[in-house]
C-alpha cells in the first residue's frame, strides 16, 4: 500500500514543473502542454484522496477534468492555428495586441 | 529479496514517478515542440500506471485513450499544421521571468508541503471499501459508472454541452475565411 503523501509529492512536483514551464516558455504549444501537466497533477491528487478516504467521488471528477482538458486542448490548438495564420508566429511575447 | 517483494508496489511507484517527473522536465526543457510532445506522452503513460497502482483502473484506461490517444494526436497535428521549423527562430525562454517562476514555484511548494503534512498522517482506507454510497459493487468501472450516472448525472450532461461548444469553437477558429464571406 503506497502512502498518500507519495502521490501528493509527485503531484506537487508535476504541478510546479507545469507552472514554471507555463511562466517561462514562449512557445504557445509548449505552454498548452504545461497546462495539461497541471491538470494531470490535479487528477493525481483526486485519485490519491479517493484511495485514502475510500470514496469513489475522487475517481469520478478526474473524468470531468479530462473532458475539460480535451475541450481546452481543442480550443487552444484552434487558437494556435488561427494565430499562425494571422501573425505567422507561435511566440507569446510577439502577440501583445488585442486587436487583429 | 523479501524486502523487494514486500515493497514491490512502492518500487513500481518510484519507477513510474521518475518517468513522469523526467518527462515533465523534458517538456519544459526541450526546444522542439515535437520532442516536448513525446516527452509529455511518456508522462501521461506513467501517470496511467500510477492510476492503476491507486486502484483507479477505469481512469488509467481513460488516461491512455483520451490523453495519449486523443489529446497528444491533436497536439502533434497542430505542430505539423503550424510547421514550426518554417517559423522564425527565437530564444525559447523568457529569461526575465525565470526568477518570478522560481518564486511562484517555491511558494506553491511551501503551501503544498504544509497541506501534505496535515493530511499525510492517518490510516489509509482499505481498497475493498472503495465504493459508492449505494453499496459494494463488483469492479472499478461499474462502481465509477454508478457514481457518475446516478449522483453526478447533471455535471455529466453539462460536460457534454461544454464539449459541443468546444467543438464548434475549434471549427470556427480553425476555418479559413472564404472570399465571399469577407473579412
Amino acid at each position: 500500500m503506497i502512502p498518500t503523501s507519495y502521490y501528493l509529492v509527485l503531484s506537487l512536483v508535476l504541478f510546479c514543473i507545469g507552472v514554471v514551464g507555463m511562466v517561462v516558455r514562449r512557445n504557445f504549444i509548449t505552454v498548452l502542454m504545461c497546462v495539461e501537466l497541471i491538470l494531470n497533477a490535479a487528477n493525481l491528487n483526486f485519485v490519491a484522496f479517493a484511495q485514502k478516504l475510500g470514496d469513489l467521488t475522487g475517481q469520478v471528477f478526474p473524468i470531468f477534468i479530462i473532458s475539460i482538458a480535451a475541450a481546452e486542448a481543442a480550443i487552444g490548438l484552434g487558437i494556435i492555428i488561427a494565430l499562425v495564420r494571422l501573425k505567422g508566429t507561435v511566440n507569446l511575447d510577439q502577440v501583445n495586441v488585442m486587436e487583429g | 529479496m523479501d524486502w523487494i517483494v514486500a515493497h514491490f508496489a512502492e518500487l513500481v511507484f518510484f519507477y513510474l514517478a521518475a518517468i513522469a517527473v523526467v518527462g515533465a522536465g523534458c517538456v519544459v526543457i526541450f526546444r522542439s515542440p515535437i520532442n516536448a510532445a513525446l516527452a509529455l506522452l511518456c508522462t501521461f503513460l506513467a501517470i496511467a500506471g500510477i492510476f492503476v497502482l491507486a486502484h483507479a483502473e477505469l481512469l488509467a484506461a481513460v488516461q491512455v485513450l483520451v490523453y495519449a490517444g486523443g489529446i497528444m494526436v491533436l497536439f502533434l497535428f497542430a505542430i505539423m499544421l503550424v510547421n514550426v521549423r518554417a517559423l522564425p527562430q527565437q530564444p525559447q525562454f523568457m529569461r526575465r521571468l525565470v526568477p518570478a517562476a522560481a518564486v511562484a514555484g517555491l511558494l506553491l511548494a511551501g503551501l503544498l508541503v504544509v497541506a501534505m503534512w496535515r493530511v499525510g498522517q492517518g490510516p489509509l482506507a482499505d481498497p475493498a471499501t472503495l465504493t459508492t454510497a449505494e453499496g459494494a459493487l463488483v469492479g472499478n468501472t461499474q462502481a465509477v459508472a454508478w457514481s457518475l450516472f446516478m449522483q453526478y448525472l447533471l455535471p455529466f450532461e453539462v460536460v457534454s454541452i461544454v464539449l459541443l461548444v468546444a467543438i464548434i469553437g475549434a471549427i470556427v477558429l480553425g476555418r479559413k475565411e472564404t472570399a465571399e464571406e469577407g473579412a
